[in-house]
């Protein structure tokens, strides 16, 4: 079989380049397959995060030809033959060297997540759920976290300012498996709309395009948590609706003292990461 | 547990987590025990709470150019601008012509416009069946269908990614840069109004009504009445079918029919409807552009037999 160019993107937080590799063809191979093989040749000190190879564990991440893709999960043999197949490191993170990114943002992010708020157990201190009331928030159980939805974004990608503001469309899965929890007792919409940056999104579906998992992050969390939002400030229909019925869950701000970001301590409070030299594996 | 007339919220970062589950459930994330005393707020807005500081900045990967993609991704945009250029230019032409958009007895049918309908101005006066009109309404009764239904489609959340691809750019692909200094998103005036989404359906719904009427009065025949098709009666037809479509699909529909219920167990009937809007929901791009080509289309093909430039061909 012919040879492979691959142009891998090369550097840190000091500067970069790309750097041309031509490798065998292998039959089979997934991109991930010849970065490994580079890193057992021409370049041993290629820094990459792979775990699982086998796209559940979401650490392969990538710009593949530009478009953000599992590095194990995309096949040599669908890109385009005998043109070089250029790797990327997520554009929208922090470098830290080669392919490996920063994602600390996204964690910042979950940690404001409100965690699930149950209500009151039954009398027997047992809950039941219908599976019909609970298969809409397994959708969003599918994620694995590789944050390429995140990486694609371009209320972040192409406007780091917004960061602090936005949550990004992982958050707003989890946000939404919890907002329709039978269960739940929080009500988040005032803290999607004021702290999460909901509005922020212009549902250009990008997100949803990348989703190693399918996962309809547009149509199935975004948009709903959207309406949701329009219910609770928007609406004035619906917030009639509430005062009538006397809707009983908890306030955003209540539940926001539950998010354990509220007691996380910043990158500066934290130490600094340790630096494990060459010699230290022994 | 806090009281939510409270002015005042205090709160440590322990409480709620062991009344979860009645105590009863294990492996509940906890907070470490000594963070506790550190975290005492007092917050009687979401606002007093202070934000997580987000590390801005830092050297980011790969090149700094707007994109890596060497596939054709701003075929979809270009394409997206031209189709939209052609229908909006087309359509706003036709509202303002206030002519030809009602072809009457003497073509064997009552054919309206989808533009011009509910005709009920000056003009439409002794050419529409059904008296009633708004006498002092003297300008295009098009202007109408230009608001409400152009305001559906307008807030639509498929055609907000249509234009803001297409025509603002931003983005104009996946990982293709958007180019804009500054980007606030749906946060403020005049996008902010796209949260009125909801209220042009509901009206349109209206639109779609009368469209049906209209559908179902191009079968008649003139005189002595009886029923007959045509192409021009197919045409409405499918035209009314599609903008019934095209509002059930719609993703404020989905909401308003169940997507807002968290119990659905509770909601037998809203969970039905939920059932149903969902597959139509995910076809929503396609029913969206096949009945924006369509009510452009069945204007035109009113608008060419009412002019005489061909008569509409009789079925039966």
């Amino acid at each position: 079989m012919a040879d492979v160019t691959m142009r891998v993107w090369r550097g840190d937080e000091d500067g970069g380049t790309f750097t041309e590799y031509v490798m065998p063809a292998v039959e089979g191979e997934v991109v991930l397959d010849v970065i490994h093989r580079i890193q057992a040749g021409p370049a041993p000190d290629l820094a990459c995060r792979w775990n699982c190879k086998a796209g559940k564990c979401g650490s392969c991440s990538a710009e593949i030809n530009g478009l953000p893709k599992l590095m194990c999960m995309t096949r040599m043999d669908v890109l385009p033959e005998g043109e070089p197949v250029v790797v990327a490191p997520m554009r929208t993170f922090p470098i830290i060297r080669d392919l490996v990114t920063d994602v600390a943002f996204n964690y910042t992010m979950a940690r404001q997540v409100p965690p699930f708020k149950p209500r009151e157990p039954e009398a027997d201190g047992t809950y039941r759920m219908q599976q019909i009331d609970i298969e809409r928030g397994q959708e969003f159980r599918k994620c694995i976290e590789c944050f390429m939805c995140q990486d694609v974004c371009h209320v972040i990608r192409d406007h780091e300012e917004n960061k602090a503001s936005y949550a990004g469309p992982r958050m707003f899965i989890r946000f939404m498996e919890l907002e329709s929890h039978p269960l739940d007792t929080d009500d988040r919409r005032e803290l999607l709309r004021e702290r999460m940056g909901l509005g922020m999104c212009n549902i250009t579906k990008c997100c949803t395009e990348v989703c190693p998992e399918h996962i309809k992050i547009t149509d199935n969390a975004i948009i709903p948590l959207k309406e949701r939002v329009v219910d609770a400030s928007y609406d004035p229909v619906a917030w009639l609706g509430r005062k009538i019925l006397r809707r009983t869950k908890r306030s955003a701000l209540e539940a926001a003292l539950d998010a354990p970001g509220q007691h996380t301590p910043t990158r500066q409070e934290q130490p600094t990461r340790p630096v494990v030299s060459a010699t230290d594996h022994s | 547990m806090m009281s939510r007339q409270s002015p005042a919220v205090r709160r440590s970062p322990m409480d709620g987590v062991d009344d979860r589950a009645g105590a009863k459930c294990q492996g509940w994330p906890r907070a470490p025990r000594d963070l506790e005393e550190d975290y005492e707020r007092v917050s009687t807005t979401l606002q007093d709470l202070k934000p997580v500081p987000v590390e801005l900045g830092g050297v980011r990967g790969g090149p700094d150019v707007r994109t890596l993609r060497r596939d054709g991704w701003w075929r979809s945009p270009a394409a997206t601008v031209a189709f939209l250029t052609v229908v909006v230019v087309y359509a706003t032409w036709a509202v303002f012509q206030n002519s030809h958009f009602f072809v009457g007895a003497a073509s064997h049918r009552d054919l309206i416009s989808p533009l011009y309908s509910p005709c009920i101005t000056a003009n439409c006066y002794g050419t529409v069946t059904g008296g009633w009109h708004i006498s002092w309404w003297k300008i295009s009764p098009g202007l109408l269908a230009l608001t409400i239904p152009g305001g559906f489609r307008a807030t639509c959340y498929y055609y907000r990614k249509a234009y803001y691809r297409g025509f603002w750019q931003s983005p104009p692909g996946c990982a293709v840069s958007d180019g804009h200094s500054r980007y606030t998103g749906e946060t403020r005036f005049p996008l902010i109004l796209q949260n009125l989404h909801r209220y042009f359906f509901v009206l349109a719904l209206v639109f779609n009504v009368v469209l049906t009427i209209d559908a179902v009065m191009a079968f008649r025949l003139p005189g002595d009445g009886g029923i007959g098709v045509s192409v021009g009666t197919l045409v409405l037809v499918a035209n009314a079918t599609l903008l019934w479509l095209y509002s059930a699909s719609c993703h404020a529909c989905r909401h308003l029919c169940g997507g807002q219920v968290n119990e659905f167990s509770k909601h037998p009937i809203r969970y039905r409807l939920w059932k149903l809007t969902t597959p139509l929901n995910a076809r929503h791009m396609q029913i969206a552009w096949a009945s924006l080509a369509l009510v452009a289309f069945a204007d035109l093909y009113v608008r060419l037999v009412a002019s005489g430039v061909f008569s509409d061909p009789k079925i039966f």
